[in-house]
């Protein structure tokens, strides 16, 4: 965008933008991400918050201790970070516009979430079929609410990231795409960043309480 | 087959015949009201052929204008709504006494009080106050559309889509009976196991969606999308006020999700969130609610402050006075506002140290309130005031303001509070500031934009009728109810006792009709304005003396809003341009850079409904479908990468060139 010269003693002031570029598609993408990831954050805190309060209330039913695994959960958290640091990869490839290495390291990457969502499946079914269900006390009600809206998160990115594999193979490593991918790898490591809130608030505090 | 039950509960859930409230006299008189309505609106469009052209240029748009209009037309149809529920809840306070039950049984005038709060909030102040900064904003700004276009059509479809499903309580089924907020324990499945609060928590969150989406639109619209030269600092006070309010909501709303997402756990899966055993936490509900609820009421103020900002310095002929204060009291107003919720319920026993710093919190909102009320009388003092109808409107809000904001205080002391807590004085409270501050200040904002919209003033007659009735009625409506409240009557009574009541409640009674009057009025005032539009017609696109950009360019504005994007170096940016001399570009006109419609989001946004009815009646197999769908069609709309298009040079210069013949016309008569 070009301003003629501004100066407000000369006698023509310029009112208009004379010789005008739109807006490139997608100037807004990643601050608009970050706002709603920062709202998304929110729901994350009000779950949190809510754990806070009644994760000690037990209702004479299981504790922490009783049910939770920690070398599991360790498992489960390596995959979780193991995929957040392919995904990087896959960023780093993407700036080479290698479109096949970049679809490798999303593969990787989505392999990782879904044995990350495997063993916290695995880990809710056992729970489950020890009587320590959602329903069984406020301490488990906000448990499951808690760490299964993370692996709805997880599981919404999976469905995400094989979109983008498509379009990818569809489309290459196009403006759009690269956005796209941009923003999934955002989501990508927030949903790590809470993970590891999730990691030490619910389990190892919890082992603690 | 259809003789077994399991199959027709498979196929309609919880729905059955008996859902429709045949033995209600009042709801059957309503549908069939509604339903000749309906007819008669399908048959006329059908008749005119208007579908094609309505489903073009209106449900698939995504210009921020005709969005603009259409949350405005949704605000006015549910006021409707919203008002008749208000007036038939004051007949029967003023009839129910010596023995009468009034007209109204408890299961129904529940529902009344209920759905009056979630409509009167969610359906008309929300939709009226986002459609007002998403017209006006943009333009305000200088730019050619909000930054996600397609998000904006969606956000506004959304929003119906939770109207619909409000309305569609009143005749499949039934509506929430637990008060606008729906505390658990009342809310819980063992206390409302029909599907009123079913209603209540897919209405409001197929609508909240709508709402976050829009605001993280308006905000990174605002970040982004100035016009050069227009710096944080020379933003017009209504634009200010947009962006804090939609800050406020993107940090608020999605608590009201992850709350009534909990609360529906409590009621679908039998979790214990808000129950009173098994640990379970009912007050929690109310904290986390409020968390939201308060943030809420500053989402709908803060633009109707920004309107009366505007409108002040428009008809006084000044500047405003104490821009930068003005916009430092906007922020800091929005910051207090999350620092106040549990002023709501001072009375759950936390304690003398926890309400005291609520109590302390809450009271110094009001300075920076009072600021601003001082930066407005000191705008109007010694200019030249022109007492259009939007300046009326702000004065009224002046007067009735500064009323409700003392009130607030007073409730805002803790002691206090514990004697006027959920009484009659808390509703006239509320009342005072939410129609005073908001509705007046939408009232205002409608009269001065409209004839940015359309070309042409609202009509000034049937307006000025229309403001005297609100305002008279205002007053009669809800000072009965402070006086009611310090006697110490609570809200939400359907008959009363005590006879000597009965005249302040006939009194309120008589208020509400007034409103009804100026309600009337208003609308008169539209279909008059739109008859006499020749008479009321303006050509020049500015036709109060406007200061800010949104009057530099022709009413209604072109698509692309400005043919060329403005350079601003004042805040009263249109101001400065008249002051020193600025001449409309008469050619060289460019290509312009547009969003294409699309009909993705009305899709989506009746799918994320019906799904919402499927949950609400256990119509499992209807809430999977609409899941699929909504995802099947959420991921094919990201295939589509060719979203923009060219508005040709020689159109641009056809449509200026015909301002160009309209404005020398208006010059010449």
């Amino acid at each position: 965008m070009t301003l003629a010269t501004v100066s407000t003693q000369s006698s023509e002031p310029v009112f208009h933008v004379i010789d005008e570029h739109a807006h490139p598609e997608g100037a807004s993408t990643m601050l608009g991400f970050w706002i709603y990831l920062m709202s998304d954050c929110l729901i994350f805190a009000i779950l949190f918050a809510t754990f806070g309060v009644l994760g000690g209330n037990y209702a004479a039913g299981p504790a922490p201790k009783d049910l939770f695994d920690l070398k599991l959960v360790a498992l489960n958290t390596t995959m979780l970070l193991l995929s957040s640091i392919t995904y990087g990869f896959a960023m780093l490839t993407m700036e080479k516009s290698k479109v096949g290495a970049t679809q490798a390291w999303l593969v990787i990457t989505g392999l990782f979430g879904l044995a990350f969502l495997g063993i916290e499946l695995t880990e809710f079914a056992h729970m489950i079929h020890e009587g320590a269900t959602p329903q069984r006390s406020a301490f488990l009600s906000s448990f499951f609410t808690l760490v299964g809206t993370h692996g709805l998160h997880v599981t919404f990115g999976l469905v995400w990231l094989t979109t983008l594999m498509v379009q990818v193979a569809r489309f290459g490593l196009i403006e759009a795409n690269r956005r796209r991918l941009m923003c999934l790898s955002m989501f990508w490591h927030f949903l790590d960043v809470v993970w590891i809130g999730v990691f030490t608030f619910v389990y190892l505090l919890g082992m603690l309480r | 087959m259809f003789n077994n039950p399991e199959i027709i509960k498979t196929i309609f859930g919880r729905l059955t015949l008996e859902s429709l409230p045949l033995h209600e006299p009042i709801v059957v008189g309503t549908f069939a009201v509604v339903a000749t309505g309906g007819l008669a609106l399908f048959a006329a469009v059908t008749y005119f052929r208007l579908w094609s052209y309505l489903w073009r240029e209106w449900f698939t748009t995504v210009d921020h204008k005709r969005i603009g209009i259409m949350y405005m037309i949704l605000g006015i149809v549910m006021l409707l709504r919203g008002f008749a529920d208000a007036i038939m809840m004051r007949l029967q306070q003023a009839i129910a006494f010596n023995g009468s039950e009034g007209y109204l049984t408890s299961h129904h005038y529940d529902q009344i009080f209920t759905a009056h709060g979630v409509i009167m909030i969610f359906f008309v102040a929300m939709p009226l106050v986002t459609g007002l900064m998403n017209y006006v904003m943009p333009l305000q700004i200088g730019a050619r559309d909000v930054s996600f276009p397609f998000l904006n059509n969606f956000s506004f479809w959304m929003t119906v889509g939770g109207a619909v499903l409000v309305m569609a309580s009143l005749f499949i089924g039934e509506f929430a009976r637990t008060g606008w907020l729906a505390y658990p324990p009342l809310s819980n499945i063992g206390y409302s196991p029909d599907v009123g609060v079913d209603y209540y928590i897919w209405g409001l969150q197929v609508a909240g969606v709508g709402t976050t989406l829009s605001g993280i639109n308006l905000i990174c619209t605002i970040v982004k999308l100035r016009a050069p030269g227009m710096t944080m600092m020379k933003m017009p006070v209504f634009t200010w006020t947009s962006l804090c309010t939609n800050v406020l909501i993107v940090a608020s709303f999605p608590v009201l999700t992850a709350v009534l997402v909990l609360l529906s756990l409590d009621r679908y899966v039998g979790t214990n969130f808000f129950t009173n055993d098994f640990g379970g936490s009912p007050m929690m509900y109310v904290n986390l609610i409020w968390i939201w609820g308060h943030p809420e009421v500053y989402i709908l103020v803060l633009p109707a402050f920004g309107i009366f900002s505007e409108v002040t310095a428009t008809f006084s002929g000044k500047r405003l006075f104490g821009y930068t204060s003005m916009v430092y009291a906007t922020v800091v107003i929005t910051i207090l506002s999350y620092l106040v919720w549990l002023h709501h319920f001072f009375t759950m026993g936390s304690g003398a140290s926890v309400n005291s710093f609520f109590g302390i919190t809450t009271m110094i909102i009001s300075i920076p309130t009072g600021a601003k009320m001082f930066n407005w009388l000191f705008t109007m003092y010694r200019g030249r005031i022109r007492f259009e109808l939007p300046m009326m409107w702000t004065i009224a809000f002046m007067l009735t303001f500064v009323v409700g904001g003392m009130t607030g205080v007073l409730l805002a002391v803790p002691p206090a509070d514990f004697v006027l807590h959920n009484s009659l004085f808390l509703v006239a409270h509320f009342h005072n500031v939410i129609i005073g501050g908001v509705l007046f200040g939408l009232f205002a904002g409608i009269n001065y934009w409209f004839p940015k919209a359309f070309g042409f003033k609202l009509d000034p007659f049937w307006g000025k009728l229309s403001f005297w009735f609100w305002v008279s009625g205002f007053y009669l409506a809800f000072m009965p109810l402070y006086v009611l409240g310090l006697m110490g009557v609570t809200r939400r009574l359907r008959v009363f006792d005590d006879p000597s009541l009965q005249i302040w409640f006939i009194l309120a009674a008589i208020g509400a009709f007034l409103i009804f009057l100026g309600i009337i009025s208003m609308l008169v005032q539209f279909a008059v304005s739109i008859m006499k539009r020749e008479q009321l017609r303006d050509v020049t696109g500015d036709p109060w003396n406007g200061r800010t950009l949104e009057w530099a360019t022709s009413s209604p504005p072109p698509n692309y809003n400005f043919a060329f994007t403005p350079v601003v170096y004042d805040n009263d940016a249109w101001w400065d341009m008249k002051r020193r001399g600025y001449k409309r570009p008469l050619s060289g006109f460019k290509p312009i850079h547009m969003p294409s419609n699309t009909g993705t989001g009305i899709i989506l946004a009746g799918l994320a409904t019906a799904m919402g009815f499927g949950l609400i009646w256990y119509i499992w197999w209807l809430a999977a479908v609409c899941f699929v769908g909504l995802l099947a069609v959420a991921i094919g709309h990201t295939f589509n990468y060719h979203r923009d298009f060219d508005v040709p040079a020689a159109e641009v210069s056809q449509v200026e060139d015909a301002r160009t013949r309209l404005i020398a016309a208006g010059a010449q008569s």
